[in-house]
């Protein structure tokens, strides 16, 4: 069987990340598997501008922001499968892929990166009634058919859902002369970021309507029109708020998924919250030597964010992989495992443990909150004592948060079991 | 005249009240200085980055994404489309490559963002 040191599964924006940064920690036996004919992932798509002011100080979109990676990845001449889809990853990290050339095939891994990415959640998740006509498009589907092959999607639409891609899409249908008509999101807030609503939204006068939803679509061979209505605090229509509009287009952009069923397949345990896998503070998920970043693991506002999360992954794949291969991994030390745990409207951490052996000097917490929170504050106890507190003026579930554990901070706790992460109203 | 906006400094996304009476603004509902620098630019000269796709002729992909180089004044962005929807190019095309030298009279090119082989 063929063998590598580091199998990458993804060719994204996380994949590449992470590729780069195991090569940079010395390993050379590294190949991406890719299933798209193209490097990159969805940043293909994604032509608005705003990507990479992290990163790169600069404002890019994202075939430009990709473009900067895989540039990286062919002057590093890393390998790379492409339409190449990957079926199954078992518990030994053998893994088997499927493509043109080369059939089916098994390879063996030392150390396995998932970077699978995510989904939209689809229709019919949503449990809308009326007919299945054309014209209902997930917002992805619908900014693929336009920015990659040219397709228009529609003439007049409506919106449900005020995720980053649909408000991207709200501009992006109405520039290409679309007229759209409202964005409903059935949430009290919006689920994108505040500036995609101002510059998406606010910019061409398309309304947003808050609390709302659609409880109705018409149309037998393709939409003819949606029925809105507002919805009560516990996200029932409140009858007579029905609004008709007219339409040949509905964008469904209500949430994304992480894409975790080859994880599942190797036997990883996934968390319920976040959708994707349990991971330590090395990115390391409960099966040894395997690892995961980006939107596979949690779904991130910002690549930048991404790039970063995978860089990590991609320095402990390495690591991981080195100590393999000097003395193998020491069998009987017990490591020193800490709990993160969230309440009080923190929804989730990532990560959800940490190996006390090895952290490095600063671990960096992402979360999410559960609704939006004025002037409350992020609170950090080690063992129930309290050790950081910050106030923050808002959190909105729609945009990330993060903690920085330092590892002098981590120290004065020999003993410590549990960390909790939570929000304080003053 | 005045205009309701959110700012889009920070995560805060305060809803304000612009108001313009000859040359004098005046932001209020704001936090910072931030949502009054932005209030004041967003009523007197807003400017935004467009971004589009252009048909490709014998390219490995049938459309390259571009933007401005630079933001344009906001009310040339309908005009600014106009001018993309006309053009048609060849392949091959570099990231950066100038699609159109000056858009809408603003004197800002509009540039590819993506890399377009040559087919076959």
């Amino acid at each position: 069987m063929v063998q590598h040191d580091i199998i990458i599964i993804g060719g994204g924006p996380a994949g590449l990340a992470a590729a780069l940064a195991a090569r940079e920690a010395g390993i050379q036996d590294i190949l991406i598997l890719e299933r798209d004919e193209i490097l990159g992932g969805i940043l293909n798509q994604c032509i608005h501008n705003g990507f990479g002011l992290h990163t790169f100080k600069e404002e890019l979109t994202g075939p430009e922001y990709a473009a900067r990676y895989i540039k990286r990845v062919m002057e590093e001449k890393i390998p790379y499968k492409l339409n190449t889809i990957v079926i199954n990853i078992s518990k030994d990290k053998e893994v088997t892929a499927i493509n043109r050339e080369d059939g089916l095939v098994t390879m063996k891994a030392k150390a396995v990166i998932l970077a699978m990415g995510c989904r939209e959640r689809p229709r019919g998740a949503l449990n809308i009634p009326g007919y299945r006509p054309a014209g209902i498009y997930s917002a992805g589907t619908a900014q693929r058919l336009m920015n990659i092959e040219g397709c228009q999607v529609g003439k007049e639409v409506v919106i449900l859902g005020s995720g980053d891609i649909g408000l991207i899409m709200a501009r992006r249908m109405t520039l290409e002369g679309a007229k759209v008509k409202v964005v409903a999101e059935l949430m009290p807030y919006s689920g994108g970021l505040k500036r995609n609503i101002a510059q998406c939204l606010d910019d061409y006068g398309i309304p947003l309507k808050l609390s709302h939803t659609v409880v109705n679509i018409e149309g037998k061979k393709r939409v003819t029109g949606v029925t809105i209505a507002q919805v009560d605090e516990n996200r029932k229509p409140i009858p007579g708020t029905e609004e008709y509009y007219s339409c040949d287009t509905l964008l469904l952009s209500v949430g994304l998924i992480p894409e975790n069923e080859l994880t599942k397949g190797a036997g990883i345990g996934i968390n319920p919250v976040t959708s994707g896998p349990n991971v330590d503070n090395c990115l390391e998920t409960e099966l040894e030597g395997v690892f995961a970043c980006g939107n596979v693991l949690h779904v991130h506002d910002l690549v930048d964010y991404v790039s970063e999360e995978a860089a990590l992954a991609g320095q402990n794949a390495a690591e991981y992989v080195k100590k393999e291969e000097s003395r193998g991994r020491e069998e009987d030390t017990v490591s020193h495992k800490v709990t993160l745990s969230a309440r009080d409207g923190v929804r989730y951490t990532v990560p959800q443990t940490l190996d006390l052996d090895r952290v490095k000097d600063t671990t960096i917490v992402r979360f999410r909150v559960a609704d939006v929170y004025k002037g409350r504050s992020i609170a950090v106890y080690f063992d129930g004592q309290l050790v950081e507190k910050r106030k923050k003026r808002i959190l909105a579930p729609g945009e990330m948060e993060q903690i920085l554990l330092k590892k002098e901070m981590l120290q004065k706790y020999p003993d410590l079991k549990k960390i909790e992460v939570c929000t304080e109203v003053e | 005249m005045t205009r309701d906006l959110i700012c889009i400094g920070c995560p805060l996304g305060c809803m304000m009240k612009v108001s313009v009476d000859g040359d004098n603004v005046t932001v209020t509902g704001n936090t910072c200085i931030r949502g009054e620098q932005y209030g004041k630019k967003e009523v007197l000269s807003p400017r935004r980055i467009v971004t589009s796709t252009v048909e490709v002729d014998d390219g490995k992909i049938p459309r390259v994404s571009v933007k401005t180089k630079t933001d344009i004044p906001k009310d040339k962005i309908f005009q600014c489309m106009e001018e993309i929807h006309r053009v048609k190019i060849h392949a091959p095309v570099e990231i950066g490559d100038i699609i159109i030298p000056d858009c809408a009279g603003t004197g800002v090119p509009v540039i590819a963002t993506k890399a377009v082989k040559k087919a076959g």
